[in-house]
């Protein structure tokens, strides 16, 4: 998919986010907060979830945003789509700080990103009838006015979902059609930007390739952005223009797809493309990453990654690597690109 | 050659409306050597993991083998009784689930689970049972397995609790194991990693292996023989490189063409249109022919096995050419 990208300086880019972090944990009360204080009790274990993370969307772009289970994607994914604030840091959504919109700005900023999300039955009250799920929204918001049967059925067809069956109850449904009912609920508001969590992580293998021609086809037919939020890289590597890698709150790289495929540059990303599944028959060793994601509560000093990287020494113990342009578009963050530099 | 494990027209039913029987296993037949491993590949309800659990004599009331035989190393075991069953379950053919919690008692440590296993099935000593597991453990290439002993299932990672799954189905180093997608609930990194240590410890042991899934990648690199599934049949079947190569069935064809990576970058994936119809809804004839581009009125009968009993599909309209 190409995409003609204006340039940036023209205008802002659709989202953008500077130094977000998310921390998640209780709040300490008084008392706690005393006994910490004196050291009479450790402090309360709080998970970073999100770690100074800069990302920048393009208006008609997709990006990929892969990791693994932990690191932090479907936060990052959340805060993009807006149903959940940062920490730190400023989510810029069309050139405005989302924390200072008000009223109306704020309701079609809220509006026009819309989320995706993974489990569809978890996503539909059970109780409500596809036409009242896909309707919902869009009356609360004025979008409709009158009656709600053909702006449901118009966009129960652009997800390619029978109109004739939305009287029914979502447990009547497979989860390929769950799966369309829940991208009908999400274009319903006619949103500018789809951020999707894991959306086809639970079909079956021809019923995910249905989904993913349809999320194609509606980026054509109504120009949306998306966030495409995986860890299956094979369906990131085929619908994104630009893919992001995500390990333990940090973004530790991010390039066009093509580049990224031919030429990863953090040593996470060169191991984890290594299990790309491709079909090729005939025996082969699975080659194995070694350790498990760390815990968030408790992440290694320094590069996140060096406990399992082959090539760590010791400066990745100490220092926590920067961001740094490596060619044109291709950003990683690895201690190991001054050292070439130098 | 005798096959280590022949599978003859194995039907499992369970009850339907107006007593109906459901075929969730339809005329399923394979064989498998010894050392050998199968995929056994399908889509959800196609009855990939009830044919494990046919074999392993795990199929629960009102379910039941309505049919066939299930010849291992020629002991039929389709209409064994319990006993038998019990005395080849977990010695001689072991099942590792697709949730390790399926096999791990959540109260119990993990070397209390490991060591009953061991007494279950041999009469050894409490020290040398917990001597056992212990490698057992390190064999998994799970860290400090001496102290990991005395620890609960919850205070494992997934792919930890896998580990420990799969050290318990190795324990008596059973002739097959029926690997019921062990690492689709895992990351591509730890999936990569179980997968590897399964291998290296199965070829070790010469153990043959049912590696159910529905991920063709991974059954591409693992596998020598690859049975798809279809509505409760085996489509087709043959060696690893000779069905993934050229696929005679439309579906098994239409499979391989849906996963994103045999597509080029961002080009429209081939499709199979419409879904898996349920077992009550099961189209007379060939199952696939709803959805097939290739079916005619012949499909209305039901295909039989073309073929010998190691290369087979069931289609009356097979592709000739290999897949472009």
């Amino acid at each position: 998919m190409s995409t003609a990208v204006t340039s940036p300086a023209a205008t802002p880019p659709l989202l953008e986010l500077r130094k977000v972090s998310r921390r998640f944990g209780a709040r300490p009360d008084l008392a706690a907060r005393i006994a910490i204080g004196i050291g009479a009790a450790k402090p309360l274990p709080v998970v970073h979830a999100l770690d100074e993370i800069d990302l920048t969307i393009r208006e008609g772009e997709v990006l990929g945003l892969v990791g693994e289970s932990g690191c932090g994607k479907s936060t990052l994914g959340r805060i993009a789509a807006g149903i959940l604030t940062p920490s730190q840091g400023q989510v810029f959504w069309k050139g405005e700080d989302r924390a200072n919109l008000r009223g109306r700005r704020k309701r079609d900023a809220d509006l026009e990103a819309q989320m995706i999300f993974q489990n569809p039955m978890a996503a539909l009250n059970p109780r409500m009838s596809v036409e009242a799920l896909v309707a919902e929204a869009p009356k609360v918001h004025g979008l409709i006015k009158g009656n709600s049967g053909s702006y449901v059925d118009e966009y129960l067809r652009k997800a390619g979902f029978d109109a004739g069956m939305k009287n029914r109850l979502p447990h009547q449904f497979s989860g390929g059609q769950r799966a369309r009912v829940n991208i009908a609920r999400a274009l319903a508001v006619q949103p500018d930007f789809l951020v999707c969590d894991e959306s086809v992580a639970a079909l079956d293998v021809s019923i995910q390739a249905q989904i993913l021609n349809l999320f194609m086809d509606l980026r054509e037919q109504l120009d949306l952005t998306y966030l495409f939020v995986s860890h299956d890289l094979g369906v990131v590597e085929h619908v994104s223009d630009r893919v992001a890698i995500m390990y333990l709150g940090r973004i530790i790289e991010e390039a066009p797809v093509d580049e990224v495929f031919a030429r990863p540059n953090h040593p996470y990303t060169q191991q984890l493309l290594a299990e790309v599944p491709r079909i090729r028959p005939g025996k082969r060793r699975f080659a194995a990453m070694k350790g498990e994601l760390p815990s968030p509560l408790n992440p290694p000093k320094g590069c996140h990654f060096h406990p399992r990287c082959p090539l760590a020494h010791d400066r990745c113990r100490l220092e926590a690597p920067k961001m740094r342009e490596i060619a044109p578009g291709h950003r990683s963050a690895c201690h190991l690109n001054d050292k070439q530099a130098a | 050659m005798t096959a280590l494990l022949e599978v003859r027209d194995l039907i499992t039913e369970f009850p339907g409306e107006n007593n109906a029987g459901l075929r969730a296993v339809d005329e399923v037949s394979f064989q498998l050597a010894r050392g050998e491993v199968l995929g056994l590949v399908g889509e959800s309800g196609s009855g990939k993991s009830v044919t494990g659990f046919s074999i392993m004599g795990l199929v629960d009331w009102p379910g039941r083998i309505a049919g066939g035989q299930i010849l291992f190393d020629g002991k039929d075991l389709a209409g064994a009784d319990e006993e038998t069953r019990r005395s080849l379950r977990g010695r001689r053919i072991a099942m590792v689930f697709q949730d390790p919690m399926m096999t791990l008692n959540p109260v119990l440590r993990i070397g209390t689970q490991i060591t009953e296993a061991l007494h279950a099935h041999t009469h050894i000593s409490g020290t040398e049972a917990r001597a056992r597991a212990r490698d057992a453990l390190g064999l998994v290439g799970i860290p400090s397995p001496e102290e990991r002993l005395d620890a609960y299932p919850h205070e494992f990672s997934g792919g930890m609790r896998q580990r420990v799954a799969i050290a318990i189905a190795l324990l008596h180093q059973p002739d097959l194991i029926i690997a019921d997608e062990p690492t689709t609930a895992l990351d591509v990194t730890i999936q990569a990693q179980i997968i590897s240590e399964f291998q290296k410890l199965t070829e070790q042991q010469g153990t043959a292996v049912i590696w159910i899934t529905h991920d063709l990648a991974i059954v591409s690199g693992l596998a020598d023989r690859i049975a798809v599934m279809y509505g409760g049949r085996i489509v087709e079947s043959g060696g690893i490189q000779e069905v993934l190569e050229a696929p005679r069935h439309p579906y098994t064809r239409g499979l391989i063409r849906s996963v994103p990576s045999e597509n080029s970058r961002g080009s429209r994936l081939a499709q199979i249109p419409g879904v898996t119809p349920s077992l009550a809804r099961m189209p007379s004839g060939c199952a696939f022919r709803t959805r097939c581009n290739r079916s005619t009125e012949a499909c209305a009968t039901r295909p039989g096995q073309f073929g010998d009993a190691l290369a087979y599909h069931r289609c009356f309209h097979p592709y000739e050419e290999a897949l472009a």
